[in-house]
């Protein structure tokens, strides 16, 4: 099953919006509220980031019975040094972005932590891709 | 079976008068967590949804809903009968009545003693200091009322192991007062603790609490109905006698069940929030982890906390103000620092905590991933063809509930009137059967003329 999201660049207001209806569907789907915790976690992460770095983006979220596949596609500046950008404390975040309270430079690192697999690809100029995969049962993975 | 009963024995003060009930909408889209269906043009509510908030009491046009409760008759059971009054009790009468006279009608209404609830709160901090000393969750959330409490087990059950598991003074001050009662060497059996409630969801968690052991409080009365029976005596005896009684409350116990009751006294970041709908607001951010840093949670689900419960007679703006002044007064008098005697009994101990609070989760579809997966794919289908205005006129809270409804099997898709009609023009529904349907749903009378209704021709009648 799959379900899509627009996230708008700048919008601090309304980041978490995919977060929380993704939280929505795995109560419905009765996944474990451990897991369904770390991929919120994640999840709020990267949508984050999309509002604080790019214009614009798109949240694909697919599920079966297996696993939580979500694929972030922004439109933006990309990252020229993904390595670095993985380092906990790095961060590009302007000041006014800080100012609100975001851009410790914690955010890859957190949304690998809560995540069983995660994959970024980054045109520097066009934008990044990042995909998070969750399983959803305990045992798997 | 353990999951099914967990489910199920859930005790609700809340009940519908069927005769009284007309079968409107107020209270089911009021609900805050979909707990409530019209059929049959009656309202029913489902166990294992409601938390006993009451915001379906307060809709109510037609006072339909009502507080299960105890009869003050029960107090005649026991020789010993202590009240347990909590300090909303005193704040709905003016500040001419004086305390003691309030508690001198309580006597002649047939009490022998007289124990005010937050009488404990020294002790329910002692416990939170413990239980936040002892516990790495942050924040820790409030356990006071009981209606968030359920709140959570239903809605948020990954916030579970954030609720500050000590008791609250309603349960501390009851175990207090009667080992006291004991130890001055009265008979257990011949003690009788009743406990004047502003709301339902207190009588609730007293019938069934959430560490699941037994309330020491034997009955719950409404404190709407003893309000009542309280002003008949100070009409009837302009001057009682002075009551006396113990002097252990200080300004921290009177405002402790008002809004930032609790919350001034967290050491770190405290929030104080109150009125169901923002709380829930509240914690569906606090589950993505979008607020970080705060160290406790004050929620209650009443606006104005206690002094906006369903069963407050008076004003719950007035009932602050005064509730404000009197601890004022407290705080400027002798009565500033009650001297907490040399009491063991007021040390807390493991019986001043409950044990692990259980999530409950109402949401899902199906306890198997790939059942619910499939009935959220034809909900989704649903979704397309359902017109997602929420009208209600299919006897649930709207659209989003009725399509859950229908994959759970509970609901057929032409009890949506939109749907009928398109039914009906492909010729998949005929009249008889759409009419049919709608007297399920809003009962057989219905579609008669009625003109008992409110702003109908005999309104009153």
């Amino acid at each position: 099953m799959q379900f899509k999201y627009k996230i708008a660049g700048g919008d601090f207001t309304n980041a978490g919006n995919a977060s929380s209806a993704v939280k929505k569907i795995l109560k419905q789907l009765n996944v474990d509220h451990v897991i369904s915790k770390h991929i919120v976690v994640a999840l709020y992460e990267a949508e984050v980031n999309i509002v604080a770095h790019a214009y614009s983006g798109v949240i694909e979220v697919n599920i079966d019975e297996n696993q939580i596949h979500i694929i972030l596609d922004d439109k933006g500046p990309g990252i020229a040094d993904i390595d670095q950008a993985m380092e906990e404390g790095y961060s590009t975040a302007s000041p006014q972005v800080r100012e609100m309270g975001f851009g410790a430079g914690m955010g890859l690192a957190n949304m690998k932590r809560n995540a069983d697999k995660m994959l970024i690809s980054s045109e520097p100029g066009k934008g990044t891709k990042v995909e998070l995969i969750h399983y959803l049962k305990p045992d798997a993975g | 079976m353990q999951a099914k009963n967990q489910n199920w024995d859930f005790h609700h003060a809340l009940k519908v008068l069927d005769e009284v009930c007309i079968g409107c909408t107020h209270c089911m889209t009021v609900c805050p967590t979909q707990a409530i269906r019209v059929r049959d043009g009656k309202a029913r509510i489902i166990d294992n949804r409601c938390v006993d908030c009451g915001e379906c009491y307060k809709a109510c046009p037609v006072s339909a809903i009502i507080v299960e409760q105890d009869d003050l008759q029960m107090i005649n059971n026991y020789p010993v009968r202590v009240v347990l009054v909590p300090g909303v009790l005193i704040g709905q009468f003016p500040e001419k009545i004086r305390t003691s006279k309030i508690y001198a009608a309580l006597k002649e209404i047939g009490f022998t003693h007289i124990f005010e609830v937050e009488n404990s709160v020294e002790m329910v901090l002692d416990a939170y200091s413990q239980f936040q000393s002892e516990n790495t969750n942050r924040p820790l959330i409030s356990s006071f009322c009981p209606a968030i409490i359920r709140l959570i087990q239903v809605r948020f059950p990954s916030l579970v192991d954030h609720i500050l598991r000590a008791k609250p003074p309603i349960d501390i001050s009851a175990l207090y007062y009667k080992k006291r009662l004991i130890s001055e060497g009265i008979s257990a059996s011949d003690i009788g603790m009743f406990y004047v409630t502003p709301c339902a969801a207190k009588i609730a968690a007293i019938k069934s609490p959430v560490g699941e052991e037994e309330s020491p409080v034997t009955g719950v009365i409404n404190m709407n109905y003893l309000y009542n029976r309280i002003l008949q005596h100070l009409k009837k005896n302009e001057e009682p006698p002075k009551a006396d009684f113990d002097r252990l409350l200080n300004s921290k116990g009177i405002l402790w069940s008002l809004t930032r009751g609790e919350s001034v006294h967290s050491k770190g970041r405290a929030l104080a929030i109150d009125g169901i709908n923002n709380v829930t607001e509240f914690l569906e951010k606090l589950e993505n982890d979008e607020y970080e840093d705060i160290d406790f949670l004050e929620l209650r689900a009443c606006d104005e906390s206690c002094a906006g419960g369903i069963l407050i007679s008076g004003n719950r703006f007035l009932t602050v103000e005064r509730l404000t002044k009197r601890a004022a007064e407290y705080e400027a008098s002798e009565l500033a620092n009650p001297p907490r005697k040399n009491d063991p009994l007021m040390e807390i101990s493991p019986e001043s905590f409950f044990k692990k609070v259980k999530p409950r989760p109402m949401e899902k579809l199906d306890e198997d991933i790939s059942k619910a997966l499939r009935k959220m794919e034809r909900k989704r289908r649903l979704m397309c063809f359902l017109p997602g205005f929420d009208c209600a006129a299919c006897g649930a809270p709207d659209c989003q509930t009725l399509s859950e409804d229908i994959v759970q099997g509970k609901a057929q898709v032409s009890h949506c009137i939109f749907m009928q009609q398109v039914m009906m023009d492909q010729k998949k529904l005929s009249w008889e059967h759409a009419k049919k349907i709608t007297e399920s749903i809003w009962g057989s009378e219905r579609l008669q003329k009625n003109c008992n209704k409110l702003g109908a021709e005999d309104e009153n009648n």
